[in-house]
Protein backbone atom coordinates (compact mmCIF):
# COMPACT_ATOMS: atom_id res chain seq x y z
CA UNK A 1 0.00 0.00 0.00
CA UNK A 2 1.39 3.32 -0.64
CA UNK A 3 2.85 5.23 2.25
CA UNK A 4 1.16 8.54 1.95
CA UNK A 5 -2.06 6.40 3.67
CA UNK A 6 -0.67 6.66 7.03
CA UNK A 7 0.23 10.41 6.85
CA UNK A 8 -2.74 11.13 8.89
CA UNK A 9 -2.20 8.76 11.53
CA UNK A 10 1.21 10.16 11.77
CA UNK A 11 0.24 13.79 11.22
CA UNK A 12 -1.86 13.31 14.44
CA UNK A 13 0.76 11.70 16.36
CA UNK A 14 3.07 14.40 15.98
CA UNK A 15 0.74 16.95 16.79
CA UNK A 16 -0.29 15.32 19.91
CA UNK A 17 3.23 14.60 20.62
CA UNK A 18 3.58 18.47 20.59
CA UNK A 19 0.62 19.50 22.87
CA UNK A 20 -1.09 21.06 20.18
CA UNK A 21 -4.69 21.66 19.72
CA UNK A 22 -5.82 20.39 16.24
CA UNK A 23 -7.81 23.73 16.14
CA UNK A 24 -4.33 26.05 16.59
CA UNK A 25 -2.86 23.27 13.91
CA UNK A 26 -5.53 24.08 11.82
CA UNK A 27 -5.84 27.77 12.01
CA UNK A 28 -1.88 28.06 11.34
CA UNK A 29 -2.35 26.51 8.05
CA UNK A 30 -5.53 28.06 7.40
CA UNK A 31 -8.10 25.43 6.54
CA UNK A 32 -10.83 24.43 8.73
CA UNK A 33 -10.47 22.33 11.77
CA UNK A 34 -13.07 19.68 10.82
CA UNK A 35 -10.68 19.35 7.14
CA UNK A 36 -7.84 18.96 9.44
CA UNK A 37 -9.56 15.68 10.95
CA UNK A 38 -10.93 14.62 8.33
CA UNK A 39 -6.90 13.71 7.12
CA UNK A 40 -5.81 13.24 10.76
CA UNK A 41 -8.54 10.17 10.24
CA UNK A 42 -6.78 9.39 7.03
CA UNK A 43 -10.10 10.22 4.70
CA UNK A 44 -8.73 13.00 2.81
CA UNK A 45 -5.49 12.59 1.03
CA UNK A 46 -3.01 15.33 2.05
CA UNK A 47 0.59 17.00 -0.07
CA UNK A 48 2.39 19.62 -1.62
CA UNK A 49 2.04 23.10 0.19
CA UNK A 50 -0.30 22.18 2.55
CA UNK A 51 1.77 18.80 3.83
CA UNK A 52 4.64 21.35 4.32
CA UNK A 53 2.48 24.11 5.90
CA UNK A 54 2.05 21.54 8.48
CA UNK A 55 5.68 19.84 8.78
CA UNK A 56 6.64 23.40 9.35
CA UNK A 57 4.08 23.84 12.32
CA UNK A 58 4.72 20.46 13.71
CA UNK A 59 8.86 21.42 13.29
CA UNK A 60 9.57 17.63 11.35
CA UNK A 61 10.21 17.15 7.73
CA UNK A 62 7.50 16.43 5.08
CA UNK A 63 8.64 13.30 4.68
CA UNK A 64 8.87 12.22 7.78
CA UNK A 65 4.91 12.65 7.70
CA UNK A 66 5.05 10.63 4.61
CA UNK A 67 7.36 7.59 5.17
CA UNK A 68 7.92 8.06 8.87
CA UNK A 69 7.65 5.54 11.74
CA UNK A 70 4.98 3.39 9.61
CA UNK A 71 4.71 -0.54 11.24
CA UNK A 72 6.33 -1.29 7.77
CA UNK A 73 9.87 0.25 9.00
CA UNK A 74 9.03 -0.57 12.84
CA UNK A 75 8.44 -4.03 12.80
CA UNK A 76 11.93 -4.94 10.91
CA UNK A 77 14.22 -2.67 13.61
CA UNK A 78 11.96 -4.15 16.72
CA UNK A 79 12.61 -7.26 15.11
CA UNK A 80 16.01 -6.76 14.74
CA UNK A 81 16.77 -5.13 17.99
CA UNK A 82 15.08 -8.16 19.52
CA UNK A 83 17.37 -10.80 17.87
CA UNK A 84 20.60 -8.79 18.39
CA UNK A 85 20.28 -7.69 22.27
CA UNK A 86 23.44 -8.72 23.24
CA UNK A 87 24.40 -5.21 21.20
CA UNK A 88 22.46 -2.98 23.25
CA UNK A 89 20.31 -1.50 21.15
CA UNK A 90 18.42 1.66 21.78
CA UNK A 91 14.82 0.02 21.67
CA UNK A 92 13.19 2.77 23.12
CA UNK A 93 14.67 5.30 20.06
CA UNK A 94 13.60 3.95 17.22
CA UNK A 95 11.02 6.44 16.14
CA UNK A 96 14.32 9.22 16.70
CA UNK A 97 16.30 6.53 14.74
CA UNK A 98 13.99 6.56 11.91
CA UNK A 99 13.19 10.43 11.95
CA UNK A 100 17.15 11.45 12.21
CA UNK A 101 18.62 8.85 9.99
CA UNK A 102 15.99 7.21 7.67
CA UNK A 103 18.86 5.44 5.10
CA UNK A 104 20.28 3.88 8.24
CA UNK A 105 16.97 2.78 9.49
CA UNK A 106 15.86 1.85 6.01
CA UNK A 107 18.76 -0.37 5.82
CA UNK A 108 18.43 -2.16 8.78
CA UNK A 109 15.14 -2.74 8.07
CA UNK A 110 16.19 -4.48 4.86
CA UNK A 111 18.95 -6.15 6.29
CA UNK A 112 16.25 -7.93 8.60
CA UNK A 113 14.16 -8.66 6.18
CA UNK A 114 16.91 -10.64 4.22
CA UNK A 115 17.87 -12.64 7.00
CA UNK A 116 14.48 -13.81 8.04
CA UNK A 117 13.88 -14.31 3.77
CA UNK A 118 17.75 -16.17 4.17
CA UNK A 119 16.08 -18.21 7.11
CA UNK A 120 13.17 -19.32 5.60
CA UNK A 121 15.34 -20.48 3.03
CA UNK A 122 16.98 -22.41 4.76
CA UNK A 123 14.08 -24.04 6.68
CA UNK A 124 12.80 -24.56 3.23
CA UNK A 125 15.91 -26.36 2.14
CA UNK A 126 16.30 -28.64 5.64
CA UNK A 127 12.71 -29.31 4.73
CA UNK A 128 12.61 -30.42 1.52
CA UNK A 129 16.22 -32.74 2.20
CA UNK A 130 13.82 -34.36 5.12
CA UNK A 131 10.67 -34.82 4.09
CA UNK A 132 11.41 -34.71 0.40
CA UNK A 133 9.88 -38.34 -0.74
CA UNK A 134 12.11 -37.83 -4.19
CA UNK A 135 15.39 -37.11 -2.23
CA UNK A 136 14.69 -39.80 0.15
CA UNK A 137 14.23 -42.44 -2.17
CA UNK A 138 16.92 -41.67 -4.54
CA UNK A 139 19.24 -41.06 -1.46
CA UNK A 140 18.54 -44.27 0.16
CA UNK A 141 19.11 -45.99 -3.40
CA UNK A 142 22.68 -44.41 -3.87
CA UNK A 143 23.80 -45.76 0.01
CA UNK A 144 22.29 -48.86 -1.16
CA UNK A 145 24.37 -49.07 -4.20
CA UNK A 146 27.50 -47.95 -1.95
CA UNK A 147 27.04 -50.82 0.66
CA UNK A 148 26.33 -53.71 -2.32
CA UNK A 149 29.62 -51.92 -3.94
CA UNK A 150 31.75 -51.39 -0.60
CA UNK A 151 30.83 -55.31 0.32
CA UNK A 152 31.52 -56.91 -2.40
CA UNK A 153 34.77 -55.16 -3.30
CA UNK A 154 36.05 -55.84 -0.02
CA UNK A 155 35.22 -59.88 -0.38
CA UNK A 156 36.97 -59.73 -3.72
CA UNK A 157 40.11 -58.19 -2.12
CA UNK A 158 40.24 -60.31 1.40
CA UNK A 159 38.92 -63.62 -0.30
CA UNK A 160 42.78 -64.98 -1.90
CA UNK A 161 41.10 -68.42 -1.85
CA UNK A 162 37.71 -67.16 -3.98
CA UNK A 163 37.54 -69.92 -6.98
CA UNK A 164 36.38 -68.16 -10.36
CA UNK A 165 32.79 -68.20 -10.45
CA UNK A 166 32.29 -66.27 -7.40
CA UNK A 167 34.79 -63.84 -8.27
CA UNK A 168 32.48 -63.57 -11.44
CA UNK A 169 30.05 -63.46 -9.72
CA UNK A 170 31.45 -60.68 -7.83
CA UNK A 171 32.79 -58.88 -10.54
CA UNK A 172 29.43 -58.75 -12.50
CA UNK A 173 27.74 -57.29 -9.30
CA UNK A 174 30.06 -54.51 -9.17
CA UNK A 175 29.52 -53.37 -13.53
CA UNK A 176 26.03 -53.57 -12.14
CA UNK A 177 26.17 -51.82 -9.10
CA UNK A 178 28.55 -49.26 -10.24
CA UNK A 179 26.31 -48.75 -13.29
CA UNK A 180 23.50 -48.44 -11.42
CA UNK A 181 25.13 -45.67 -8.72
CA UNK A 182 26.44 -43.83 -11.63
CA UNK A 183 22.68 -43.20 -13.07
CA UNK A 184 21.14 -42.98 -9.52
CA UNK A 185 23.64 -40.19 -8.39
CA UNK A 186 23.18 -38.45 -11.53
CA UNK A 187 19.49 -38.45 -11.08
CA UNK A 188 19.57 -37.34 -7.72
CA UNK A 189 21.79 -34.40 -9.07
CA UNK A 190 19.67 -33.72 -11.71
CA UNK A 191 16.59 -33.64 -9.58
CA UNK A 192 18.36 -31.05 -6.93
CA UNK A 193 19.38 -28.80 -10.00
CA UNK A 194 15.84 -28.98 -11.42
CA UNK A 195 14.80 -27.76 -8.17
CA UNK A 196 17.51 -25.38 -7.29
CA UNK A 197 15.29 -22.60 -8.15
CA UNK A 198 12.22 -23.16 -6.17
CA UNK A 199 14.55 -24.05 -3.08
CA UNK A 200 15.82 -20.65 -3.33
CA UNK A 201 12.88 -18.81 -3.96
CA UNK A 202 11.74 -16.53 -1.44
CA UNK A 203 8.22 -15.78 -1.91
CA UNK A 204 5.58 -18.31 -2.52
CA UNK A 205 3.28 -18.54 -5.38
CA UNK A 206 0.74 -16.39 -3.56
CA UNK A 207 2.94 -13.94 -2.43
CA UNK A 208 4.12 -13.10 -6.22
CA UNK A 209 0.54 -12.96 -7.15
CA UNK A 210 -0.21 -11.16 -4.48
CA UNK A 211 2.40 -8.81 -4.93
CA UNK A 212 1.29 -8.35 -9.01
CA UNK A 213 -1.87 -7.11 -7.63
CA UNK A 214 -0.35 -4.53 -4.77
CA UNK A 215 1.74 -3.13 -7.87
CA UNK A 216 -1.21 -2.59 -10.05
CA UNK A 217 -2.83 -1.07 -7.22
CA UNK A 218 -5.45 -3.56 -6.59
CA UNK A 219 -7.10 -2.13 -9.64
CA UNK A 220 -8.26 -3.63 -12.82
CA UNK A 221 -10.21 -1.33 -14.92
CA UNK A 222 -9.88 -2.95 -17.93
CA UNK A 223 -11.78 -6.27 -16.32
CA UNK A 224 -14.05 -4.22 -14.60
CA UNK A 225 -15.04 -3.16 -18.33
CA UNK A 226 -14.83 -6.32 -19.96
CA UNK A 227 -12.40 -5.77 -22.19
CA UNK A 228 -9.58 -7.88 -20.55
CA UNK A 229 -9.78 -11.79 -19.24
CA UNK A 230 -8.20 -12.70 -16.08
CA UNK A 231 -6.23 -15.16 -18.24
CA UNK A 232 -4.55 -11.81 -20.41
CA UNK A 233 -4.29 -10.24 -17.37
CA UNK A 234 -2.33 -13.05 -15.21
CA UNK A 235 -0.42 -14.07 -18.67
CA UNK A 236 3.15 -12.24 -18.12
CA UNK A 237 3.94 -13.44 -14.49
CA UNK A 238 6.66 -16.24 -15.71
CA UNK A 239 5.63 -18.54 -12.10
CA UNK A 240 2.79 -20.79 -13.66
CA UNK A 241 1.25 -21.44 -9.78
CA UNK A 242 1.33 -17.78 -9.08
CA UNK A 243 -0.54 -17.34 -12.29
CA UNK A 244 -2.59 -19.43 -11.91
CA UNK A 245 -3.30 -18.01 -8.19
CA UNK A 246 -4.14 -14.64 -9.77
CA UNK A 247 -6.09 -15.49 -12.65
CA UNK A 248 -8.24 -17.31 -10.11
CA UNK A 249 -8.85 -13.85 -8.00
CA UNK A 250 -9.23 -12.18 -11.05
CA UNK A 251 -12.00 -13.97 -12.22
CA UNK A 252 -13.65 -13.64 -9.05
CA UNK A 253 -13.43 -10.16 -9.53
CA UNK A 254 -14.13 -9.93 -12.62
CA UNK A 255 -17.32 -12.06 -11.22
CA UNK A 256 -18.04 -9.72 -8.35
CA UNK A 257 -18.19 -6.56 -10.77
CA UNK A 258 -20.66 -8.17 -13.15
CA UNK A 259 -23.34 -8.51 -10.21
CA UNK A 260 -21.97 -5.44 -8.83
CA UNK A 261 -20.89 -2.95 -11.82
CA UNK A 262 -18.69 -0.15 -10.82
CA UNK A 263 -21.48 2.95 -12.43
CA UNK A 264 -24.13 1.78 -9.90
CA UNK A 265 -21.86 0.47 -6.73
CA UNK A 266 -20.12 3.24 -6.28
CA UNK A 267 -22.52 6.06 -6.17
CA UNK A 268 -24.99 3.66 -3.91
CA UNK A 269 -21.59 3.10 -1.40
CA UNK A 270 -21.47 7.18 -1.08
CA UNK A 271 -25.09 7.23 -0.91
CA UNK A 272 -25.22 5.00 2.38
CA UNK A 273 -21.77 6.08 3.51
CA UNK A 274 -20.08 2.21 2.58
CA UNK A 275 -22.36 0.70 4.72
CA UNK A 276 -22.06 -2.91 3.56
CA UNK A 277 -25.20 -4.14 4.92
CA UNK A 278 -27.45 -1.74 3.46
CA UNK A 279 -25.77 -2.20 0.08
CA UNK A 280 -25.74 -5.73 0.52
CA UNK A 281 -29.96 -5.52 0.89
CA UNK A 282 -29.98 -2.73 -1.86
CA UNK A 283 -28.33 -5.08 -4.40
CA UNK A 284 -29.45 -8.36 -3.10
CA UNK A 285 -25.60 -9.90 -3.05
CA UNK A 286 -23.74 -11.55 -0.50
CA UNK A 287 -21.83 -9.67 2.19
CA UNK A 288 -18.50 -11.17 1.36
CA UNK A 289 -18.82 -9.95 -2.50
CA UNK A 290 -19.90 -6.20 -1.30
CA UNK A 291 -16.96 -6.10 1.33
CA UNK A 292 -14.86 -7.33 -1.79
CA UNK A 293 -16.44 -4.89 -3.87
CA UNK A 294 -15.73 -1.74 -1.40
CA UNK A 295 -12.36 -2.93 -0.98
CA UNK A 296 -11.96 -2.21 -5.11
CA UNK A 297 -13.25 1.01 -5.09
CA UNK A 298 -10.83 3.45 -6.42
CA UNK A 299 -9.07 5.39 -3.58
CA UNK A 300 -9.78 8.91 -4.58
CA UNK A 301 -11.52 11.37 -2.45
CA UNK A 302 -15.30 10.19 -2.70
CA UNK A 303 -14.33 6.90 -0.78
CA UNK A 304 -12.44 6.01 2.14
CA UNK A 305 -9.78 3.97 2.31
CA UNK A 306 -10.44 0.07 2.88
CA UNK A 307 -8.10 -3.06 2.91
CA UNK A 308 -9.32 -6.57 2.78
CA UNK A 309 -8.79 -10.08 4.10
CA UNK A 310 -9.75 -13.48 2.95
CA UNK A 311 -8.50 -16.62 4.73
CA UNK A 312 -9.29 -20.55 4.30
CA UNK A 313 -10.74 -22.76 6.94
CA UNK A 314 -7.34 -23.39 8.38
CA UNK A 315 -6.91 -19.86 9.15
CA UNK A 316 -4.59 -19.61 6.14
CA UNK A 317 -4.91 -15.79 4.89
CA UNK A 318 -5.11 -16.54 1.18
CA UNK A 319 -5.71 -12.95 0.05
CA UNK A 320 -4.95 -9.37 1.54
CA UNK A 321 -4.88 -5.78 0.80
CA UNK A 322 -2.91 -4.06 3.49
CA UNK A 323 -4.82 -0.38 4.91
CA UNK A 324 -2.50 1.59 6.82
CA UNK A 325 -1.18 -0.18 9.42
CA UNK A 326 -3.40 -3.53 8.77
CA UNK A 327 -0.81 -5.73 7.49
CA UNK A 328 -1.63 -9.66 8.45
CA UNK A 329 1.44 -12.41 8.91
CA UNK A 330 1.11 -14.96 6.45
CA UNK A 331 4.37 -17.09 7.27
CA UNK A 332 3.92 -16.56 11.33
CA UNK A 333 0.07 -16.90 12.58
CA UNK A 334 -1.75 -13.70 13.01
CA UNK A 335 -3.37 -12.69 16.09
CA UNK A 336 -7.18 -15.16 16.47
CA UNK A 337 -8.71 -11.70 17.85
CA UNK A 338 -8.67 -10.59 14.23
CA UNK A 339 -12.82 -10.27 13.49
CA UNK A 340 -12.01 -12.66 10.21
CA UNK A 341 -10.76 -15.66 12.37
CA UNK A 342 -13.76 -15.12 14.48
CA UNK A 343 -16.21 -14.95 11.88
CA UNK A 344 -15.31 -18.93 10.87
CA UNK A 345 -16.84 -20.46 13.90
CA UNK A 346 -20.30 -18.74 12.97
CA UNK A 347 -20.44 -19.08 9.09
CA UNK A 348 -23.01 -16.63 7.73
CA UNK A 349 -23.33 -14.43 10.59
CA UNK A 350 -21.60 -10.86 10.44
CA UNK A 351 -19.15 -9.87 12.91
CA UNK A 352 -18.12 -6.39 13.43
CA UNK A 353 -15.64 -5.26 16.20
CA UNK A 354 -13.71 -1.62 16.27
CA UNK A 355 -9.85 -2.68 16.71
CA UNK A 356 -6.61 -1.12 17.66
CA UNK A 357 -2.82 -1.57 17.35
CA UNK A 358 -0.96 -1.44 20.02
CA UNK A 359 1.91 0.17 19.71
CA UNK A 360 2.54 4.14 19.50
CA UNK A 361 0.03 5.14 16.56
CA UNK A 362 -3.08 3.64 17.84
CA UNK A 363 -4.74 3.25 15.26
CA UNK A 364 -8.37 1.79 15.16
CA UNK A 365 -9.84 -0.27 12.45
CA UNK A 366 -13.63 -0.65 11.80
CA UNK A 367 -13.73 -4.61 10.79
CA UNK A 368 -16.89 -6.20 9.40
CA UNK A 369 -16.36 -10.05 8.96
CA UNK A 370 -18.17 -12.93 7.14
CA UNK A 371 -17.68 -16.44 6.09
CA UNK A 372 -19.48 -18.29 3.33
CA UNK A 373 -19.52 -21.96 2.93
CA UNK A 374 -18.82 -22.60 -0.99
CA UNK A 375 -19.05 -26.10 -0.60
CA UNK A 376 -21.89 -28.29 -2.34
CA UNK A 377 -25.33 -28.94 0.40
CA UNK A 378 -24.17 -32.43 1.47
CA UNK A 379 -24.48 -34.57 4.69
CA UNK A 380 -21.25 -36.10 4.19
CA UNK A 381 -19.25 -34.03 1.93
CA UNK A 382 -16.78 -31.48 3.34
CA UNK A 383 -17.44 -27.78 3.93
CA UNK A 384 -15.73 -25.44 2.20
CA UNK A 385 -15.64 -22.08 4.67
CA UNK A 386 -14.06 -19.28 3.76
CA UNK A 387 -14.23 -15.58 5.71
CA UNK A 388 -13.80 -12.03 3.90
CA UNK A 389 -13.05 -9.36 6.07
CA UNK A 390 -13.43 -5.51 5.14
CA UNK A 391 -11.04 -3.25 7.20
CA UNK A 392 -11.41 0.87 7.07
CA UNK A 393 -9.87 3.41 9.80
CA UNK A 394 -12.69 3.57 12.32
CA UNK A 395 -14.51 7.15 12.51
CA UNK A 396 -13.21 9.03 14.87
CA UNK A 397 -16.28 10.11 16.54
CA UNK A 398 -17.22 6.00 17.22
CA UNK A 399 -17.86 5.83 20.65
CA UNK A 400 -16.55 2.13 20.84
CA UNK A 401 -13.04 1.76 22.65
CA UNK A 402 -11.27 -0.40 20.52
CA UNK A 403 -10.25 -3.94 21.51
CA UNK A 404 -6.48 -4.83 21.24
CA UNK A 405 -5.49 -6.95 18.46
CA UNK A 406 -1.99 -7.79 18.05
CA UNK A 407 0.22 -8.25 14.35
CA UNK A 408 0.92 -11.33 15.34
CA UNK A 409 2.68 -12.81 18.65
CA UNK A 410 6.26 -12.30 17.78
CA UNK A 411 5.94 -8.83 17.88
CA UNK A 412 2.78 -7.79 20.01
CA UNK A 413 3.29 -6.06 22.99
CA UNK A 414 0.15 -7.03 25.01
CA UNK A 415 0.71 -8.65 28.37
CA UNK A 416 -1.41 -11.25 29.67
CA UNK A 417 -2.71 -12.18 26.45
CA UNK A 418 -5.25 -15.45 26.40
CA UNK A 419 -4.35 -16.26 23.11
CA UNK A 420 -0.51 -16.15 23.23
CA UNK A 421 1.50 -18.61 21.25
CA UNK A 422 4.55 -17.57 21.90
CA UNK A 423 6.75 -14.63 24.02
CA UNK A 424 6.92 -11.46 22.51
CA UNK A 425 10.47 -10.57 20.71
CA UNK A 426 9.39 -6.96 21.98
CA UNK A 427 10.44 -5.48 25.75
CA UNK A 428 8.61 -3.26 27.77
CA UNK A 429 5.00 -3.48 25.74
CA UNK A 430 6.91 -0.80 23.63
CA UNK B 1 24.41 -77.46 10.19
CA UNK B 2 25.69 -73.93 11.60
CA UNK B 3 23.50 -71.41 13.46
CA UNK B 4 21.16 -69.80 11.33
CA UNK B 5 20.96 -66.51 10.61
CA UNK B 6 18.04 -64.77 8.32
CA UNK B 7 18.67 -61.81 6.47
CA UNK B 8 15.61 -59.85 5.53
CA UNK B 9 17.07 -57.32 2.55
CA UNK B 10 15.66 -56.27 -0.59
CA UNK B 11 18.77 -55.11 -2.63
CA UNK B 12 20.21 -58.68 -4.53
CA UNK B 13 23.50 -57.50 -4.28
CA UNK B 14 23.80 -56.66 -0.60
CA UNK B 15 22.12 -59.86 0.19
CA UNK B 16 24.49 -62.12 -1.95
CA UNK B 17 27.88 -60.55 -0.11
CA UNK B 18 26.34 -60.78 3.16
CA UNK B 19 25.15 -64.12 2.41
CA UNK B 20 28.80 -64.61 0.86
CA UNK B 21 30.87 -63.92 4.36
CA UNK B 22 28.54 -65.25 6.50
CA UNK B 23 28.32 -68.63 5.13
CA UNK B 24 32.17 -68.52 5.11
CA UNK B 25 32.13 -68.00 8.60
CA UNK B 26 29.90 -71.36 9.32
CA UNK B 27 26.60 -69.64 9.03
CA UNK B 28 23.24 -71.05 7.26
CA UNK B 29 21.99 -68.01 6.23
CA UNK B 30 18.46 -68.10 4.30
CA UNK B 31 17.20 -64.67 2.68
CA UNK B 32 14.34 -62.93 2.43
CA UNK B 33 12.95 -59.53 0.46
CA UNK B 34 9.33 -58.82 1.32
CA UNK B 35 8.41 -56.99 4.06
CA UNK B 36 4.96 -58.20 4.03
CA UNK B 37 5.50 -61.19 4.81
CA UNK B 38 8.40 -61.05 6.80
CA UNK B 39 6.85 -62.18 10.10
CA UNK B 40 5.33 -65.17 8.89
CA UNK B 41 9.09 -66.22 7.30
CA UNK B 42 10.66 -65.71 10.73
CA UNK B 43 8.11 -67.51 12.73
CA UNK B 44 8.20 -70.49 10.23
CA UNK B 45 11.97 -70.38 10.10
CA UNK B 46 13.02 -69.60 13.38
CA UNK B 47 16.55 -68.33 13.26
CA UNK B 48 18.85 -68.01 15.89
CA UNK B 49 19.38 -64.42 14.34
CA UNK B 50 17.71 -61.85 12.46
CA UNK B 51 19.16 -58.85 10.39
CA UNK B 52 16.32 -56.85 9.27
CA UNK B 53 16.69 -53.82 6.87
CA UNK B 54 14.47 -51.06 7.72
CA UNK B 55 13.14 -49.89 3.79
CA UNK B 56 11.92 -52.63 2.68
CA UNK B 57 9.11 -53.47 -0.10
CA UNK B 58 5.38 -54.05 1.55
CA UNK B 59 6.46 -53.19 5.11
CA UNK B 60 9.03 -50.84 7.16
CA UNK B 61 11.16 -53.31 8.89
CA UNK B 62 10.48 -50.85 12.41
CA UNK B 63 6.73 -52.37 11.95
CA UNK B 64 7.92 -56.01 11.62
CA UNK B 65 10.32 -55.65 14.45
CA UNK B 66 7.06 -53.86 17.02
CA UNK B 67 5.51 -57.03 16.02
CA UNK B 68 8.02 -59.49 16.46
CA UNK B 69 8.98 -58.51 19.96
CA UNK B 70 5.31 -57.79 20.75
CA UNK B 71 5.03 -61.45 19.78
CA UNK B 72 6.81 -65.26 18.58
CA UNK B 73 9.69 -63.49 18.97
CA UNK B 74 11.02 -61.27 22.44
CA UNK B 75 14.14 -62.50 22.73
CA UNK B 76 15.37 -62.94 18.90
CA UNK B 77 18.63 -60.88 18.17
CA UNK B 78 18.20 -58.71 15.97
CA UNK B 79 20.53 -56.51 14.31
CA UNK B 80 18.48 -53.63 12.22
CA UNK B 81 20.45 -51.88 9.11
CA UNK B 82 19.52 -48.69 7.39
CA UNK B 83 20.59 -46.52 4.80
CA UNK B 84 19.48 -43.71 7.37
CA UNK B 85 21.76 -42.58 9.94
CA UNK B 86 19.45 -40.36 11.99
CA UNK B 87 19.10 -40.27 15.80
CA UNK B 88 15.57 -40.11 15.57
CA UNK B 89 15.52 -43.67 13.78
CA UNK B 90 18.23 -44.81 16.28
CA UNK B 91 16.26 -43.70 19.09
CA UNK B 92 13.15 -45.80 17.46
CA UNK B 93 15.36 -48.92 16.72
CA UNK B 94 16.35 -49.13 20.16
CA UNK B 95 12.79 -48.18 21.71
CA UNK B 96 11.29 -50.93 19.22
CA UNK B 97 13.39 -53.71 20.83
CA UNK B 98 16.24 -54.36 17.79
CA UNK B 99 19.33 -55.79 20.01
CA UNK B 100 22.09 -53.52 17.24
CA UNK B 101 21.45 -50.47 15.11
CA UNK B 102 23.72 -50.70 11.72
CA UNK B 103 24.24 -47.70 8.94
CA UNK B 104 24.40 -48.32 5.67
CA UNK B 105 27.29 -48.73 4.02
CA UNK B 106 28.80 -50.82 6.69
CA UNK B 107 31.94 -53.07 6.07
CA UNK B 108 32.07 -56.91 6.04
CA UNK B 109 34.40 -57.23 9.19
CA UNK B 110 31.64 -54.56 11.41
CA UNK B 111 28.82 -57.06 10.32
CA UNK B 112 30.67 -60.11 11.02
CA UNK B 113 32.02 -58.89 14.24
CA UNK B 114 28.34 -57.96 15.37
CA UNK B 115 26.70 -61.23 13.88
CA UNK B 116 29.13 -62.82 15.98
CA UNK B 117 28.58 -60.70 19.35
CA UNK B 118 25.13 -60.96 19.28
CA UNK B 119 25.14 -64.92 18.46
CA UNK B 120 26.99 -65.44 21.75
CA UNK B 121 29.58 -67.80 22.31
Amino acid sequence: MPERQLTGTRLRNRRIDRGMKQSALAQAVGISPSYLNLIEHNRRRIGGKLLSDIARELAVEPEMLVEGTASAVRIPLQEAAAEFRSAAPEEARIDELVARLPGWAALIGAQQDRIAQLEARVQRLTDRLTHDPQVASALHEVISTVTAIRSTASILVDSEDLDRDWQARFHRNLDTDSLRLSESSQALMGYLDMNADAAAQVQSPLEIAEAEMAARGYAYPELERGEASPEALSADLPDPRAREILRNWLSIFAEDARHLPAEAFAPAARKLAHDPLRLARMFDQPLDRVFRRLAALPEDGDHPVMGLAICDQAGVVVFQKPVMEFHLPRSAAACPFWPVFQALTQPGRPVRRIVGLPGASGTAFDCAAVARDFGAPSFDGPSQVVATMLVRPARPETDRAPALVGPGCRVCPVEGCTARRQPSLLQDGT
Amino acid sequence: MGRRVLLIEDEPNIIEAISFILSKDGWTVHTHADGETAVDRVRDGAPDLLILDVMLPGRSGFDILRELREGDAPDLPILMLTARGQQRDRDMAEQLGATRFMTKPFSNSEVLETVRALAGP
